[in-house]
Parts: structure tokens; sequence; C-alpha cells
């Protein structure tokens, strides 16, 4: 029962990982109906800007509010720079500039940080915590803190303010929104600005669990997408509640299945993917697109 | 999406622009003809004027060519996204290498063999893919494509584990006085302009136009007596089937297959091929071959310490010139063109 609880405790970890990214793709979905291939590695990118801060000796938080305000104003740029351009062009099309930049971003993190792994810090003790027989490790439940609050965050802004109503507006009717003098164009740049920032959390996040290397967000963005999936990429709230619960699979199925243990790890996702697809091919949550004919 | 005249027009534009991919170069009939002809004796008189590693590259192009075909009829002409046709390629290529390895199969039986097979996996395939639309599809596709390598591995008895399968290069029969590199590209030629003749013939006849309809408006389709789940499943499989003969080439003219050759970035340059030569359009196959075929290689003499930074640039920026592809865009030039001329 233990080994049970602690595998639940450290799935929920790598599951609130997975929710960020998650998020960050369902927030780009919503507004613009494209994927973002390039999302892992624009968090896997702002993880080594982090890494060069702390390298030159800065503390950890400095470096980890700095590393997310660039990751924000980068992934603004990003959007007005290199998406805006192909805004109207064909879906695909645009699917291809993300794969340019997901390969780009790839091949200039190892170029700058060469591709040999490195060790990450992270930011909560080393002891593990007890409790009662059970043991936590503290990084786990920091990681799960920390994913929690900038959900509780997210939420509070898209509730509550005027700008969070304007960029779900701009969302979900972009003419409507635009007539009532809402910037459609800059809502999408500020979603594309909020991804990167839950992705550069979420790198910061798993860095110090599979250490850093430019192709470390490859799993993960996978299992992220098999969370969109599950939860719908409709939903936001799908999105965090999918994160979780590949999170927990992944680690029960590794943990007891002995036949899958960690080599078909990236077939349980395939799996949850297919399944979910079939039975429900919105998602748990997400909504049924209903088409006029 | 509302049923209006508009929209089938835009069937009509859309199947006459499939039709007409080559007209985008070839303006008149006899012209185009001529030109395919040109085309063709270029492409036999090629491994002659070349070293061996050269013809060893086109024959890689040709073999790109006609696993983009199929995902190009699935994607460009059906509209079913697949991120996942690198899956397909693996079964072909190693169909090929365990027959001719574990049951000393002659080479000849295995191209056929493998593209049986993957017609019917991917037939398969396509019947959940009927439930699936547009990014459903594309990532139920693309997690197959992440899973392939790891599947591999894991039968190792059949597979050799991630060692692969070493195979030996075919001698040219009938004492035919050709390199091994230049019989495999003559091989490949050949498979290559059979594939491409019936993939004219399909989408160019009836069967096309249903394909087109399909993936235009699927409810004016069926109004007009298509069988939709029939059609979707079908190209999924023929799809399937040419990516299958791609790959089992591609396992004969490298002679080695292993598990990490087929990983997630094949598909992702698949589709990049198609995108890149022009979605729905014949001549993108040939095209896209080239790019994915040549551009790396260009990207790492430009730069040996980030080829795949030049790479990812290349593509966005290929994307900003011609959102339509290659074969899109030279349509589009000579469209401007004609016009100019006739005012």
């Amino acid at each position: 029962m233990d080994i049970f609880i602690q595998q639940v405790v450290s799935g929920l970890a790598t599951g609130g990982i997975y929710a960020s990214l998650a998020l960050a793709l369902v927030m780009i979905y919503q507004a613009t109906d494209v994927v973002n291939f390039a999302q892992g590695s624009m968090a896997m990118f702002s993880t080594y800007l982090a890494w060069s801060m702390l390298q030159a000796g800065l503390s950890y938080w400095v470096a980890f509010f700095a590393t997310v305000i660039i990751a924000f104003v980068g992934g603004v740029a990003i959007e007005r720079v290199i998406i805006r351009p192909v805004e109207n062009a064909p879906i695909l099309a645009i699917v291809i500039v993300t794969l340019g930049l997901l390969v780009i971003l790839t091949s200039v993190a190892g170029w700058f940080y060469s591709y040999i792994q490195k060790p990450f810090p992270s930011p909560f003790p080393s002891k593990p915590i007890r409790i009662g027989t059970v043991v936590f490790g503290a990084h786990d439940l920091g990681a799960i803190g920390v994913t929690l609050v900038i959900l509780l965050l997210l939420f509070l802004f898209f509730r509550y303010t005027t700008l969070g109503l304007a960029m779900r507006a701009a969302a979900q009717n972009p003419v409507s929104s635009r007539l009532c003098g809402i910037r459609v164009s800059w809502m999408l740049g500020l979603g594309w600005g909020l991804a990167a920032t839950f992705g550069a959390v979420a790198g910061l996040m798993i860095a110090p669990v599979v250490f850093l290397d430019p192709n470390m967000m490859g799993g993960i963005q996978i299992y992220a997408f098999a969370a969109a999936t599950v939860g719908g990429f409709t939903s936001p709230l799908g999105a965090v509640v999918g994160g979780f619960l590949v999170g927990i699979t992944e680690n029960l199925v590794g943990t007891y299945v002995s036949v899958i243990g960690t080599e078909l790890k990236l077939t349980v996702a395939l799996a949850m993917i297919i399944i979910v697809l079939l039975v429900r091919p919105s998602g748990l949550f997400g909504r049924t697109t209903v088409r006029r004919v | 999406m509302a049923y209006s005249g508009s929209t089938a027009a835009k069937t009509e534009r859309a199947a006459d622009r499939a039709g007409n991919a080559a007209a985008a170069v070839f303006p008149t009939r006899a012209a185009r003809a001529a030109g395919l002809v040109l085309l063709l004796a270029i492409a036999v008189a090629l491994p002659f004027t070349m070293s061996g590693f050269r013809t060893f590259q086109f024959t890689q192009v040709l073999i790109y060519a006609i696993a983009l075909l199929g995902l190009n009829m699935l994607t460009g002409y059906n509209g079913q996204f697949s991120l996942g046709h690198g899956a397909f390629y693996a079964i072909g290529a190693y169909t090929a290498a365990i027959m001719i390895d574990r049951w000393s199969i002659p080479y000849g039986w295995t191209i056929p063999t493998a593209g049986v097979l993957c017609l019917v996996v991917g037939f398969l395939f396509g019947l959940p893919a009927l439930r699936l639309e547009g990014l459903y599809l594309a990532l139920a596709t693309f997690s197959l494509a992440l899973a392939v390598p790891q599947i591999l591995k894991y039968f190792e008895h059949w597979t050799g584990g991630s060692q692969g399968i070493v195979l030996s290069k075919p001698k040219p029969p009938l004492g035919l006085r050709l390199t091994e590199d230049q019989w495999i590209y003559f091989l490949t030629l050949a498979v290559t302009v059979l594939l491409f003749v019936l993939a004219v013939n399909l989408l160019r006849g009836r069967a096309g136009r249903a394909i087109v309809a399909v993936r235009d408006n699927h409810i004016a389709a069926e109004a007009m007596g298509v069988n939709n789940a029939l059609y979707k499943t079908a190209v999924f499989g023929v799809s399937a089937a040419y990516t299958g003969v791609a790959g089992a080439l591609s396992a004969i003219a490298i002679a080695f297959v292993a598990p990490d050759s087929f990983d997630v970035f094949l598909s992702i340059t698949l589709l990049t091929g198609i995108v890149i030569g022009g979605l729905a359009t014949i001549s993108g196959a040939i095209f896209g071959a080239l790019f994915i075929q040549f551009v790396p290689n260009w990207a790492q003499d430009i730069s040996k310490a980030a080829p795949w930074a030049i790479f990812g640039v290349f593509l966005i920026l290929f994307m900003y010139a011609m959102p339509r592809g290659i074969a899109g865009g030279l349509q589009l030039l000579w469209g401007r063109l004609s016009r100019r001329r006739t005012r």
C-alpha cells in the first residue's frame, strides 16, 4: 500500500508537469486551432537560459522568475515575428512552421550547450519527507505545489480580469471580439506568451528529474499530447485533469505491469491516446463540436 | 460548413488542380508529354553520369517520392492528416528485411508483399481513423509513429532488436553490366514510374474525384452517392501500401534496417515533404522528395555546428514564400505569367 501511495504521489508530480505543458498546448489550440509542436523545445530552451543564469551565480528564485519573464516575452515575440506571417496560411503550413521552430531550437541549444546531459538543481530540500510510513520526495511535493499555484493564478486571471475575459472572447469568437474593440491578434500573441510561460515552469520542474539536455522535452511533450487528448483539446480544466491521470497511469502501469516496465512506456501513452480517441474523441471534458450543414 | 455553390466550385477547382499538377510547368498537352519524356530520359541517364554515392542519393529521392505520393493521397487529396506514415515505412522495410534475411526469399518478392501487407494494415488502421478528424487523427497517427521504434525493439526475435538486420545489396540480374547501386536505382525507377502512373490514373478518374469530394464536403459527397467510409479506409490502405513499398525499397537499397531509423522524425520528414512539395499535387511528391533528401545536406555544408537550425530556417522561409508548396507556387507563378501574356 505504501508503494502504491508513493507511486501515486510521484505520478501526480510528473502529472503536474504534463498538465502544465498540456495546458500550454490547449491554450494555443483553443485560440488558433494550431497544435504547437515547438512547445516542448521552447520549454527546453527556457530551462537552458535558467541554467546559464544559475551558472552566472544568481540565486534559484531570481533565475526562476527571470526565466518566466523571458519566456513570456519570447513567446509573444515568436508569435509576432514567426507565426504571424503565416496566420492565414493553411493549417498544415503553420504546423510545418512550428516543426521548423522545433528543429531550430533543439539544434541551437545543442550548439550552445552541447548535447551532454547536465544536472539541474531543485529548489526544494533533497531530504525526503516522511508522513506515517510513506516517504515522499520533497521535489515531487514541491512540483505539485508549483503546478497548483500556477493553475490557480491562471484561473484567477481568466475569471476575474478584463484582459483574461478579452483573451477568452478572442479565442471563442474573433470576429465579434474585433467589433467590440479587442485587438484579437495581440490576444493571440499574449496567449503564446502565457503558453511559453507554463512551458518554462514545466521545464524547470522536470529538469531536476530527467536532467537537462536538448531533447529532454521530447517524451514529455508526447505525454502532454496524451494528457490534452485525454482531457479534451478544448478544455483547460480537462488538460490539467488529463495530465494528472496520465502521470499516475504511467507510474502505476510501469510499477505493476511487468511486461511493460520502462521499455514500452511510450506505447502506454499511445494506447491511452487511441483508446480515448475511440471511446470519446473529444476527451473527458471537451465539448463536441457541432457543425451546421 | 455551409453547403453552397461555391463549395462545389471549390471541389471542382481542387479536382482540376489535382489533375493538372504538371500543367503548372507544362501548359499544353504536347509540351507536357515532351516534358515527361525528357524527365524520364534524364532519370535514365542520371546514374551513368554520377558517382555511386550520388546514384544512391537519387535512389533515395525516388523512394521518398513514392512514400510522399502515398502520404499525399491521404493527406493532400483525402484530407486525412497522418503524422505516422513512418510506421508504414518501417513495416515495409522490416517485411523486406525479415523475408530476405530469415526466410531467404528473393528480394523481388518482398516489394509486392510489403505493399500488400501495408495495404491490409493501413486499411485496418483506417477503420478507427474513420471516427477521427483533423487534429485528433494527426495525434493518433503521431503516437503510432512514436511507439514504432519501441515495438520494433521489443520483438527482438524477429527484428534483431536495436542491432537491426544487415542485408547484402542485390547483384544485377541477367549479367547486366551495372554496378549494384545503378541496378537498385533502375529497379526503384521502374517501381516509381509504375506507381506514379497508377496514382495518376486513380486520382484523375472517378475514384479521384470522389476522394477529393470526401475531403471538401463529406456530406455533399455522401449525398452524391459516395461511400465515405469505404473511400476513406481504402485511401488509407492504398496510401500505406505506397509507403510500405517505399520502405521495402529503402531496406534493399540501404541493405540495413534498425529501429532508430524509423523514429518520429521520419514521419515528420514525410509530412514536411508533402507540404513543401505541394499538397494534393502529383509533381509535389518529387519536389518534396528532392527537398527532404538534399536540403539537410546543404544545411550541413552551410553550418557544421547546427545543420538542423539551418534546415528549420529553410522550412519556415519556404512556408512564408510558398504556403501551398513548390508545386502550388509554380502554378501560381505560371498563372500570373500567362495572365500577363493574354493581357
